[in-house]
């Protein structure tokens, strides 16, 4: 078949979904390599989840091309499914069983024989790092420990490739570090990561390359360095003003970088010496409550590119 | 290629079979306990102490009112089983825990998925209505060794509840209905249906509604066969089954057609 390592995992061409009259994605194209790590970037209802399921062949494609591992969803989903791990926005853990029991069952689900699934979910609970926990239920783990069990649980089949839908979303930072640093080690594994978020700093961990989409469509694609490249300044110097006395700067800023962006709580500087920036407001005669110099990212990619922040 | 799966689909309703007997195993012998304690106190009640009571054994087909009433409530606790167990368990797997949706991120496909839980519910009526026959035996309330029959019996009077309620319950979000399914469907056929007293005492319009609703004919069937008086009359045994069928065949289509659609959703 066509697993020769030229061809990519992942190829969508005008891929698009509809529900009835709504168009939650609209004529994507986008290719994912072997071995690559791939994001989707944007706000919530951008179309990364629709996208992410057509992938995983458990939602039909309205229009367009889809091929995954070289193989058509339409005719060989389960085949594919049978090749793919996949960890969705909700957990879907079985509550009723034991942590161990979620990964045996959902290993047998892949027609896997029952020493085989029991030699992996140990295996699996040790790269979990929940071991210790093996056989307790799986409501009182914490948020962490479930999406790490999601994570054993899609693991199971050993894919070559991963998808997950908003691996960390609603996690505490600590917990966000440590599944970061469970899913490097996949990539360097070799696995090939997927995945969707909303969270800038994910994005610039875990992804070679991104697309950012916006309103169902593709609006940029690139490594998070060439985005902000492409997009955005070397640095950006935060200006916070007192209330009411950013409304009465009228123009007081311009000429300063090579972009203002105006927000409700703050002003943005695009310059690619943010310092200098600063230097110049305070030339200006401007007082600014608070000033600080930071260097661009993806988020300031996003504001460019829609005008909008990723999480309102 | 070593992950791909070579298994048939029959082993993929396998497997959903199994996620079930995975669960049920923590509360298996609380399960095998109750199924059956409870037949022992209603016939022991009912049929027994209220039995007495009753004066009119003609009317019964000549029989005492513990053996009327036995092949009854079996076929009664299979509606009410099976009714349970195809609303919570199916919202559950598509809305509360979603494990569905994980089932369906593998090969299984979500008919597997609903058949396989179809095929679930099948194994627990046949475990609840085999104890509760061996109590109906244990009471000497059956009069035939045709008896034996009444489990497959009741067991499709249950499905002819499970698939149509299995299939609704695809299409909720929330268990709201549930109570009132029970409270304005359930409840009402176990007492009017023919389970306590022949629906030849209802007023005719009502005798008419209960023929309608597959619990009679569930009754008729099971009671026929502990009787004995089912040989009398294969026909009408005939289209008991054929009636019982078409419900438990069209519900069973039409919840394999309602999980994939709403697995399909999202």
């Amino acid at each position: 078949m066509s697993d020769q390592p030229t061809s990519p995992l992942i190829h969508a061409r005008g891929l698009t979904k509809r529900f009835g009259e709504f168009v939650a994605v609209d004529a994507v194209d986008f290719d994912v390599a072997a071995g690559e790590s791939f994001g989707f970037l944007g706000p919530n209802g951008a179309g990364k989840t629709s996208t992410m399921r057509m992938i995983g062949c458990v939602s039909p494609i309205s229009g367009g091309t889809l091929r995954v591992m070289g193989m058509d969803p339409e005719r060989d989903g389960p085949q594919i499914r049978s090749r793919l791990g996949v960890v969705p926005q909700q957990d879907a853990l079985d509550v009723e069983l034991t942590v161990r029991e979620n990964l045996i069952i959902y290993g047998r689900y892949f027609g896997l024989d029952r020493a085989e699934v029991s030699r992996r979910a140990d295996e699996l609970l040790e790269f979990a790092q929940l071991t210790e926990r093996a056989n307790d239920q799986v409501e009182p783990l914490s948020g962490g420990m479930k999406r790490r069990l999601t994570i054993a649980r899609s693991l199971i089949n050993e894919p070559k490739m991963l998808l997950l839908d908003e691996p960390t979303t609603g996690l505490d930072p600590q917990a966000r570090h440590l599944l970061w640093d469970r899913l490097y080690r996949l990539k360097q594994q070799g696995v090939t990561l997927v995945l969707t978020t909303h969270y800038m700093d994910e994005a610039e961990q875990l992804c070679d390359r991104l697309v950012v989409m916006d309103k169902a469509r593709i609006v940029a694609e690139g490594s998070p360095r060439d985005l902000i490249e492409r997009y955005s300044t070397r640095e950006v110097t935060e200006l916070r003003f007192a209330p009411g006395e950013a409304e009465s700067l009228d123009g007081r800023l311009d000429g300063i970088a090579e972009r203002v962006e105006n927000l409700p709580d703050r002003v943005l500087l695009y310059a690619d010496d943010g310092e200098a920036a600063a230097v110049a407001v305070h030339e200006r005669g401007l007082q600014p409550v608070s000033v600080l110099v930071r260097r661009s990212s993806l988020e300031d990619v996003f504001l460019r590119l829609t005008g909008r922040s990723l999480i309102e | 290629m070593t992950s791909l799966v070579r298994s048939p689909s029959g082993s993929a309703i396998g497997r959903v079979f199994e996620h079930r007997f995975m669960t049920y195993r923590r509360t298996f012998r609380a399960s095998i306990f109750s199924s059956f304690l409870s037949p022992v106190l209603f016939l022991a009640a009912m049929g027994i102490g209220l039995g007495a009571y009753v004066q009119d054994p003609a009317a019964l087909g000549g029989v005492p009112y513990l053996v009327f009433l036995a092949p009854g409530l079996l076929a009664a606790t299979a509606m009410q089983s099976a009714s349970f167990e195809s609303m919570f368990p199916i919202i559950a797997g598509l809305e509360w825990s979603r494990i569905f949706h994980g089932m369906y991120a593998t090969p299984i496909s979500p008919r597997d998925i609903a058949l396989g839980n179809l095929a679930w519910i099948t194994a627990r009526l046949l475990l609840i209505c085999t104890i509760f026959t061996f109590v109906i035996v244990l009471f000497g309330a059956a009069e035939s060794p045709l008896i034996v029959l009444a489990i497959p019996a009741a067991v499709l009077t249950g499905l002819a509840f499970a698939g149509p309620i299995a299939a609704f319950s695809a299409t909720q979000r929330t268990p709201n209905k549930f109570t009132t399914i029970f409270r304005f469907g359930i409840t009402p056929l176990f007492l009017f249906s023919g389970t306590f007293f022949p629906i030849s005492s209802l007023p005719a319009a009502l005798q008419a509604l209960a023929w309608l609703t597959p619990l009679y004919h569930g009754v008729a069937l099971t009671r026929g066969l502990s009787l004995g008086t089912a040989a009398d009359d294969p026909l009408a045994m005939l289209f008991h089954v054929a009636f019982l069928s078409t419900f438990a065949i069209v519900g069973g289509y039409l919840t394999v057609r309602n999980i994939g659609r709403r697995l399909v959703r999202g």
